[in-house]
């Protein structure tokens, strides 16, 4: 694993800590980065698009943009249909 | 402690779309579900507990907000800024030379994530959680601490109406350490109470 995503700047943090407000959010960065550098992409190959993601809905939560993100870059790259994903959303959480 | 907190939650989307993410692409084998747990796991244990032990240290040093913080966990916890959510319905539970405190949730895995992050894979594990109950005192001798046979230990089930925090004992021989040198000292696992100082 490169370490450039856990260093990344553009992560919330808290007094220099990084920072999760839910186990989920760091389940979506973990699952980014494990991504990412498995298909040996660049980090910004993700970072743009969550820019972008920013850019366009600044008010919407930090990882509801990193979901989004997550989400374009993988249908972009052809790794998942929209139908795929559809009939993968669970609609709820079973206890741990 | 009422069952209904232990139903089912409904996830947000953004949680079940990336839910949806992950096992669509590791069913295709595009994703390392290990690579995935790894940095979770790098997660669970460098970050997030930091803030407990800060409240850990105030209450060692500052004896009117140790009395707040045991009346009022949640309240006190705030007036140090940390809030949020999994936050509410603090109780904080003072380890005693006569008493040791030990938190499990044992339907699930409720955790203060403000105060101490992310849950360590072991507190979610089902031996964990059955066996905190039922023969806590050689759980403990089995995670390397081994609780005097003198000393009561109680257990405390998480919840949604409480969540648990352990106040440990100030080790001896720390008078001389700030609030700040404090907080290096006290650990994740000593709040959940698996660990003495």
């Amino acid at each position: 694993m490169s370490g450039a995503p856990l260093d990344d700047e553009a992560l919330p943090r808290d007094n220099g800590e990084l920072v999760f407000e839910a186990p989920w959010q760091a389940r979506a960065l973990a699952v980014t980065v494990a991504l990412v550098d498995g298909l040996g992409l660049p980090w910004d190959a993700f970072r743009s698009r969550l820019m972008a993601e920013i850019a366009q809905d600044p008010q919407c939560p930090y990882y509801e943009s990193w979901g989004r993100a997550l989400e374009a870059l993988v249908i972009e790259l052809d790794l998942a249909t929209d139908a795929a994903l559809d009939a993968a959303t669970p609609t709820e959480r079973a206890p741990l | 402690m009422s069952a209904d907190h232990h139903h089912p939650q409904e996830l947000a989307p953004v949680e079940a779309r990336i839910a949806a993410i992950e096992s669509v692409l590791v069913e295709k084998g595009i994703l390392d579900i290990d690579a995935v747990d790894e940095i979770v796991k790098h997660f669970e244990d460098n970050l997030g507990p930091m803030n407990g032990a800060k409240v850990v240290a105030r209450a060692w040093t500052d004896a009117a907000y140790r009395e707040r913080l045991l009346s009022d966990g949640t309240a006190a916890i705030k007036e140090l800024g940390f809030s949020g959510p999994e936050g509410d319905y603090m109780v904080v539970v003072e380890n005693t030379p006569q008493v040791h405190n030990l938190v499990v949730c044992t339907l699930c895995s409720c955790y203060p994530w403000p105060t101490l992050g992310l849950p360590p894979k072991w507190y979610k594990a089902p031996a964990y959680r059955s066996r905190a109950v039922r023969e806590p005192r050689k759980l403990l001798a089995e995670m390397g601490t081994v609780i005097p046979d003198g000393v009561e230990i109680r257990v405390w089930d998480s919840s949604a109406e409480a969540r648990y925090l352990v106040l440990p004992m100030r080790p001896d021989g720390t008078n001389t350490l700030t609030e700040e040198q404090l907080a290096g000292i006290v650990t994740r696992d000593s709040m959940i109470g698996v660990q003495r100082l």
